[in-house]
């Protein structure tokens, strides 16, 4: 039971410098939804807005509204340790805890959280690694540290790790782009067919990769540097890279940008 | 809203239950942020209690004190009235120091850049820690082995530097054959701080840039030209200051001073050669802890302890100020980092 | 092409000279890399002379099982026999008791400096203190102590003071390499923890210092080293005693330190003289295990400081 994220006139501040401004926006619940950009635009930066991560940093605010199934995350009483439980997130390298195994990796999420049922532990790890089509190539090693894996499956493995803790939401900030094309291509499979269950929201660079795996896609700019980003346009996939309505939108895609 | 959510897939029932956003409990957070906050504030707390109390005990003694405590070279705190100053302890505590630093800092250098920059790589590292080893010699052997076996072979020297240079008061060359002088006690020193001024000067030199040493290696330059240029330059206020941070543990040794240096009889003329007995604010305490008895007395040497703990942080806090002032990887602070470098850098990039 | 070659003297068929750089350059790099190496030379003699000297006087005691449990009570320095039990259970126990009260502080301390205080002015603040802590000496920290403990609480000298005495000394060291070894755990991980739902304790305790285990071990270990070889806060804090006592509350305490100290002015005879150096090599021998098991431990550590 994915969520439906609506964003209202949101603006994202670190200090004093707006590093995002006025964005609004509705991501529909069981989708891919991809953000491309030039660096530095602020995808990144809102994407983390999306479960107040940003706030893991001093000094970063926001302004506006995240609506997630009509909760808001900025509602005072609503906690960002409880917003991230509901709002998973895959990060740009992958992280694995280096000094847990792969089963422990996978169960992270819930033994951190309080949860000891051993039972329960083992189905949630192999539902998870089944779900991040990394199973059947770490079924035998389970107790082997989540660092003896390659790039790919370590990647896998921290999406296995997210997926564990049944968010309603992933958000992954440029997955691939640390890794190989075949990795590359074997998370692009797995994004397809985590969005029967979740919401999946991506930050790419890479447009091809945006055009292949999302639904709809976002374009964020600047208007000039040391100025904030902006959502330019937003639509159906298709749409954006066959017909986009803004000049700013068809420079990026067709590579005439900067 | 719930159209789309309509057709849920089997595994995950279509509750319509809402999401719970709410506190979590953080009491763990509380506590344990406490704990982390209180010892940070403990660790100013007992730096603030060491010179609270250290001047507390110290005032009643220096008030009833006769003599000038910074002028002075009396030292009779049991007396009645007492009458004590630190003038003899200050120049013999500074000068071994002193002469320490400037013997080991030039070895301390040449060390430093034969591990980064001469020795096979494969002999660089066993090399550094076999001078780290130095550090790891306690302090009393230090003391034992540079009074029995060292300071017979630094005889001649002394001997030598006497006739040659004897004319100037502090090389003047004492009466008696003793080894127990400040000149021995300086070049044991030099050997126990050498492992520190070793240890900073390497990784200092370690640091320098990849493109400042190409450059001046495509220059056309040798190995010792291009540590000329490149490294020693780049590596200077980190040896400037690692000099000082030897110097104030030479300023503060105790238990090798306290064997090596002869204390010179009460009786006799005060000394300022480097090459008489003497004695130093560590070992005049350390010396003197039997005489702790009367709370009077113990603040001659409280406050004598006083004074060692306020040079030593004056020379420390010189040596923090070089580094953060000229550090060559940059302390500056950061309020916004990560995410924020990055949106900066990926400005830039533009 | 016709530029470069108007702009170049003359194509007058003269080989590169590659063979080398005039006489003086070579000759002041020669000269150069000889001093340097003799610098090295010269930091080492003082090494292997001082280890030579210990082991070769020390050595012969330490293979009587007597040294290992027994202690020098009724023993003079005229007289062969005893061991350096008492001492050596004397050293251990202030060693110990001071761990146990500096290591918490610290690693807390160090967690409030990379975790929570980052840029705050409180942060600094404590950065500063810790670093005078690290240059204050040994005697002015016994000063100190004897100050509170025993002129204005009035209680004895025993070997629990110079536990407090050696918490100063002890505190800043394993603070700041537990403080290096945090800041070497990657924010990714962190991160990553954060992701899941983890509040921030959980985080520090279960993901960052498992991660930075490895380096917080070496550091205690460091210093551990450090204080046992101390020997001014023993001077002043504690009474000699020949005798076996492992109450650090009750009466004067023997330590390795203190035995050397207290036959060093009786070389001349041998019984004491041997006394003398097999404890100075038991000493020496305790604080290089500390350090090499600490650089073992690093090398098996998660997070490598280079």
């Amino acid at each position: 039971m994915a969520k439906r994220i609506e964003v209202s006139g949101l603006n994202v501040y670190y200090g004093d410098f707006k590093a995002v401004e006025d964005v609004s926006m509705t991501i529909e619940p069981r989708s891919v939804t991809a953000f491309i950009g030039p660096s530095g635009c602020g995808k990144s930066t809102y994407l983390r807005t999306l479960n107040r991560m940003h706030e893991v940093l001093p000094g970063a605010r926001v302004e506006g509204k995240v609506l997630l199934d009509q909760q808001d995350l900025y509602a005072s009483g609503v906690d960002p340790v409880a917003v991230r439980r509901v709002v998973g997130m895959v990060f740009q390298r992958p992280n694995p805890f280096p000094t847990m195994t792969i089963f422990d990796n996978v169960a992270s999420g819930l033994k951190l959280n309080g949860v000891k049922d051993r039972k329960k532990l083992t189905e949630v790890v192999e539902k998870s690694l089944v779900g991040a089509n990394l199973w059947n190539e770490v079924k035998d090693r389970l107790d082997k540290p989540g660092a003896s894996l390659s790039g790919g499956q370590q990647q896998r493995l921290c999406i296995a790790r997210a997926i564990a803790v049944e968010p309603e939401v992933i958000l992954m900030d440029e997955p691939c782009s640390a890794l190989d094309p075949i990795s590359t291509l074997a998370i692009e499979d797995l994004i397809e067919k985590l969005k029967d269950r979740f919401t999946v929201v991506i930050v790419t660079h890479n447009m091809q990769q945006a055009a292949r795996v999302s639904d709809q896609t976002g374009f964020f700019n600047l208007a000039a540097t040391g100025k904030p980003g902006r959502l330019i346009e937003m639509g159906a996939t298709k749409q954006i890279f066959s017909n986009p309505t803004e000049k700013a939108t068809e420079d990026y895609i067709t590579g005439r940008f900067g | 809203m719930s159209s789309t959510d309509g057709t849920a897939p089997p595994d995950r029932p279509a509750d319509g239950k809402k999401l719970e956003l709410g506190p979590v409990g953080h009491l763990g957070d509380r506590l344990f942020s406490g704990m982390a906050h209180g010892s940070g504030g403990l660790v100013i707390l007992i730096v603030a209690f060491v010179g609270i109390f250290l001047l507390a005990l110290a005032i009643p003694s220096l008030a009833r004190n006769e003599s000038s405590f910074l002028f002075s070279r009396v030292w009779e705190p049991g007396a009645s009235p007492p009458r004590f100053g630190i003038a003899a302890l200050f120049y013999t505590t500074l000068i071994s120091s002193i002469i320490a630093m400037v013997i080991a800092v030039p070895i301390a250098v040449g060390v430093a850049l034969f591990t980064t920059y001469y020795a096979p790589k494969r002999l660089a590292a066993p090399v550094a820690h076999a001078i780290d080893l130095l550090a790891a010699v306690p302090s009393i052997i230090y003391g034992l082995w540079g009074i029995l076996f060292f300071a017979p072979i630094l005889r001649p020297v002394i001997n030598g530097i006497g006739s040659a240079l004897g004319w100037i008061p502090i090389f003047e060359k004492p009466p008696t054959a003793d080894v127990g002088v400040v000149f021995t006690a300086s070049v044991v020193l030099a050997i126990m701080i050498l492992p520190v001024v070793t240890a900073i000067s390497r990784e200092i030199f370690a640091q320098t840039p990849i493109a400042h040493r190409e450059g001046a290696l495509a220059l056309g330059a040798t190995r010792w030209e291009m540590i000329r240029t490149a490294v020693l330059p780049y590596g200077r206020s980190g040896v400037v200051s690692a000099s000082m941070l030897g110097l104030g543990r030479a300023l503060g040794e105790t238990v090798a001073v306290l064997i090596i240096l002869s204390v010179p009889n009460a009786n006799d003329p005060w000394n300022s050669s480097i090459f008489a007995g003497g004695e130093t604010f560590a070992s005049k305490i350390a010396n003197n802890a039997a005489e702790f008895d009367s709370p009077e007395k113990t603040g001659a040497y409280i406050a004598a302890g006083l004074v060692l703990f306020v040079v030593t942080f004056l020379v420390n806090s010189a040596a923090r100020l070089i580094v953060a002032r000229s550090a060559p990887g940059g302390k500056r602070p950061r309020k916004i980092r990560r995410i924020g470098d990055k949106a900066q850098t990926e400005g830039a990039a533009l | 092409m016709t530029t470069i070659a108007a702009n170049r003297p003359a194509m007058d068929g003269k080989a590169l000279d590659l063979t080398g750089k005039s006489g003086s350059r070579a000759f002041k790099n020669t000269l150069a890399t000889v001093l340097i190496g003799l610098c090295f030379l010269l930091a080492l003699i003082p090494l292997l002379w001082i280890l030579w000297t210990v082991i070769s006087k020390g050595y012969s005691l330490l293979f009587d099982a007597a040294w290992w449990s027994e202690s020098q009570r009724g023993i003079t320095v005229r007289r062969e026999g005893g061991g350096a039990y008492h001492a050596i259970m004397g050293t251990l126990i202030m060693a110990l008791i001071t761990a146990v009260i500096a290591v918490p502080i610290a690693i807390l301390g160090a967690i409030y400096l990379v975790e929570y205080g980052k840029g705050t002015k409180l942060a600094r603040a404590v950065s500063f203190m810790i670093d005078i802590l690290t240059g204050v000496p040994s005697i002015v920290a016994a000063l100190f102590i004897y100050a509170v403990w025993i002129t204005i609480l009035g209680f004895n000298r025993v070997g629990f003071a110079v536990s407090l005495a050696l918490v100063l000394l002890m505190l800043p060291v394993v603070l700041r390499s537990t403080e290096e070894m945090l800041k070497l755990v990657p924010d990714e991980l962190r991160e990553a923890s954060y992701a899941l739902g983890v509040p921030k304790w959980k985080t520090i305790l279960k993901v960052v210092i498992p991660t930075a285990f490895g380096g917080i071990v070496t550091g205690v270990m460091l210093g551990l080293a450090r204080v046992m070889g101390e020997t001014a806060p023993l001077l002043i804090l504690v009474g000699y005693s020949k005798n076996i006592n492992l109450n650090p509350f009750d009466g004067f305490q023997g330590a390795l330190p203190t035995m050397i100290n207290q036959d060093r002015t009786e070389l001349s005879l041998q019984p004491a003289a041997d006394r003398v150096w097999a404890a100075a090599l038991t000493l020496i021998l305790l604080v290089l295990l500390l350090n090499l098991l600490a650089r073992l431990v690093a090398r098996f550590s998660t997070i490598k400081s280079k």
